[in-house]
């Protein structure tokens, strides 16, 4: 009888509802060793002109702006910044609050996606992990600097000092210090451990010499055998399971160094989840800028396909729609709270002189994803970029209303001021962009850009099981779900 | 004075796919080795089951890492806010009702140590970073990292056998049998 149960009885009713057929995720049939070939060859082979005519500048624009930038500032004072006493958090923090937001994509792909077990990620979580990181790094760089004499900031660890003084634990910022170090920690972490069988790849590929040596010993000896993989795959969910409410916290502690202080327009419980929300939606884009264009030039079409773009857009469509909630929350809560300095900072951020750093929010944060609403926008990459980018530029918008225009205008008239950022603001800022770039490129050139082993992994011949199917298969189309032969059954 | 006195490894045994490597590594199972492993470019499914390996004990490892973490935030809050610098800030008390104030802190040490034990722990269990390994001398192993499907029988196993182990190999779907030496 147990043979008999194993196949699903053969209705005759004439039902014979069409299943969706899954998508493949790897076009082509691609063999393991073209995966292997192509990643490692972005690696092995010379750079293509235009790596180096992106990489060149942004070198030199990081050289000037992170280089330049941070020994001007820290040779004159912080004073050259635009901070007042007023807007003290001004475009620093501004800039830190983006990039931060920027990680959150990496990390979502790598830990969020994979608890849900949406294969699709494995093509793209390297490259967004990577992104994290260079992301964080960016953004680290603009509260040390911030503190003012960043010669102190290891004040700002918790280790017995001259003064005896001690941190501040009930703080928001210092629950940020925590946050924002842990985050960058585990992430460099997870990014690192699955690297290694990759790294392995590429040893095992390298003729011997210098190279063989430095990939040999990041590999770390990995051999691929199974009792490395069953505690590596633990290891891996493991990971996933603690960023996972991490990169959640992460945001939420940034929204709390606004939300805990008693600033109308900040002082709200919204704030974390739409800090979240908008940090997802940011990172999106990012990680769309920056692989649509990288799977065009080393030619990964058939491994990054636009089922994952796809599957980006709509991420960023419902990421979009939630932040789009929120600002009209915010608005709401403002209005039915009855309370006027409440009002009135909303007020301020719609109709005062930041009025066109409100719309630019509202119309590249709410309005372009909606696109992504049809399929024909989702599929055309230059709708798809075009949209990326508005987002970023939004999404820097949406930090720039949350800080310069609240602290603007506080409780107090005789405070009121509008900031202008100095130069030297503006000067860091895009240096801080082509830090990101450059050290992105450079991963490009020198770590394996995509998850070799996970590519593999999720081909559907990768399955033990995959030639016993095949041996006795149903052919897919004539697949009756169990719900079909209720049906079917309750009708005969 | 120079020797080419060389120990012997074990057994290397390509598979066609991971099907066969799946079937194959059930029957070396089944026959009683212990010190042997299936060498994939990725994480065969239920291959642990095949190979009769029991489930990682590392989640142990990082759940007491966890508890560390978080005991050590509390620690530091406490000690610090309360026992030897006490400051009114916030309006927020200074004794022990002020620890929810505390909970942020002592969730991220929580996920940074357990993030720590995670890294430590693995690489303890897999006992790497091993930069030389006898299998490496092959020729063939270095597609276990591409698109190569090995089983290895180590000869310090107690059922191995030169011509027996070799014979099973063959039997059981291995292909480019090869006798892996290391250099004593």
């Amino acid at each position: 009888m147990a043979s008999t149960s194993e196949h699903a009885p053969h209705t005759d009713t004439g039902i014979k509802l069409p299943v969706l057929k899954r998508e493949k995720l790897i076009l082509n049939d691609r063999s393991y060793h073209w995966i292997t070939d192509r990643i490692c060859g972005i690696i092995e082979n010379r750079q293509p002109f235009l790596w180096w005519l992106l990489f060149i500048p942004s070198a030199l624009i990081a050289l000037i702006g992170v280089g330049g930038g941070l020994v001007h500032l820290v040779s004159t004072g912080v004073g050259i910044w635009g901070n007042t006493n007023r807007v003290m958090w001004g475009w620093p923090i501004v800039n830190f609050v983006f990039w931060i937001g920027i990680g959150h994509a990496g990390t979502l792909i790598s830990a969020i996606l994979f608890l849900t077990r949406q294969n699709w990620r494995t093509s793209i979580n390297r490259a967004a992990e990577a992104m994290t990181i260079f992301a964080v790094m960016c953004a680290g760089i603009f509260p040390a600097f911030h503190v003012g004499r960043v010669w102190f900031a290891w004040f700002l660890a918790p280790i017995p000092n001259a003064n005896a003084i001690w941190q501040n634990f009930k703080s928001p910022l210092l629950w940020d210090v925590f946050a924002v170090s842990t985050y960058f920690t585990i992430s460099l972490i997870f990014w690192f451990l699955g690297m290694v069988p990759d790294l392995a790849t590429i040893r095992d590929r390298c003729k011997p010499g210098l190279r063989k040596i430095l990939y040999g010993i990041f590999a770390l000896g990995w051999r691929g055998g199974n009792r490395q993989w069953s505690h590596y795959e633990m290891a891996y969910l493991l990971l996933a399971a603690l960023s996972t409410p991490l990169v959640l916290s992460v945001h939420s502690v940034v929204s709390f160094d606004f939300a805990t202080s008693v600033v109308p327009g900040w002082h709200t419980t919204i704030f974390p989840p739409y800090f979240v929300a908008g940090a997802i939606f940011g990172g999106f884009a990012m990680v769309l800028t920056i692989m649509v264009p990288a799977r065009f030039i080393y030619g990964l079409q058939d491994l990054i396909t636009m089922k994952h773009i796809d599957n980006m857009a709509k991420i960023i469509l419902l990421t979009g729609t939630i932040v789009g909630y929120a600002y009209l929350m915010e608005l709401f809560v403002a209005f039915y709270s009855g309370a006027i300095y409440e009002m009135d900072a909303f007020k301020f951020r719609i109709a005062g002189p930041y009025w066109w750093a409100y719309a630019c929010m509202m119309s590249l944060n709410v309005l372009s994803p909606q696109v992504f609403w049809f399929k024909a926008c989702r599929e055309n990459l230059w709708v798809v970029m075009i949209v990326a980018m508005c987002v970023n530029v939004g999404m820097w918008f949406e930090r720039f209303v949350i800080i310069v225009t609240t602290l603007a205008r506080m409780w107090l008239p005789g405070d009121w001021k509008t900031f202008s950022p100095s130069p030297q603001d503006q000067m860091l800022f895009v240096g801080t962009i082509g830090l990101f770039l450059m050290l992105f490129l450079l991963f490009l050139r020198f770590l394996p850009c995509i998850n070799i082993a996970e590519v593999k992994w999720a081909k559907t011949e990768s399955d033990p099981h995959f030639e016993d199917n095949e041996a006795h298969s149903d052919d897919g189309a004539e697949e009756i779900p169990a719900y079909q032969k209720e049906l079917a059954e309750s009708k005969g | 004075m120079s020797t080419t006195r060389k120990r012997v490894y074990g057994y290397l045994a390509e598979f066609k796919s991971a099907s066969a490597l799946y079937k194959a590594a059930e029957k070396v199972r089944d026959a009683g080795f212990r010190k042997w492993d299936c060498y994939t470019p990725y994480p065969v499914h239920g291959l642990d089951a095949a190979m009769g390996l029991k489930r990682s004990i590392l989640p142990w490892f990082v759940f007491f890492g966890g508890v560390t973490g978080c005991a050590t935030a509390f620690a530091l809050a406490y000690s610090t806010q309360v026992l030897i610098y006490p400051t009114v800030v916030q309006a927020k008390p200074t004794n022990i009702f002020t620890v929810p104030a505390f909970f942020p802190i002592m969730f991220e040490l929580t996920i940074l140590f357990s993030g720590f034990t995670v890294l430590f722990g693995l690489l303890g269990l897999i006992q790497l970073p091993r930069l030389n390994h006898p299998l490496f001398a092959s020729k063939q192993f270095h597609r276990a990292t591409d698109d190569g499907f090995f089983i290895a029988i180590e000869a310090r196993d107690a059922k191995f056998n030169p011509d027996v182990t070799r014979n099973m190999l063959a039997e059981i779907g291995g292909e480019n049998i090869e006798l892996v030496e290391e250099e004593d």
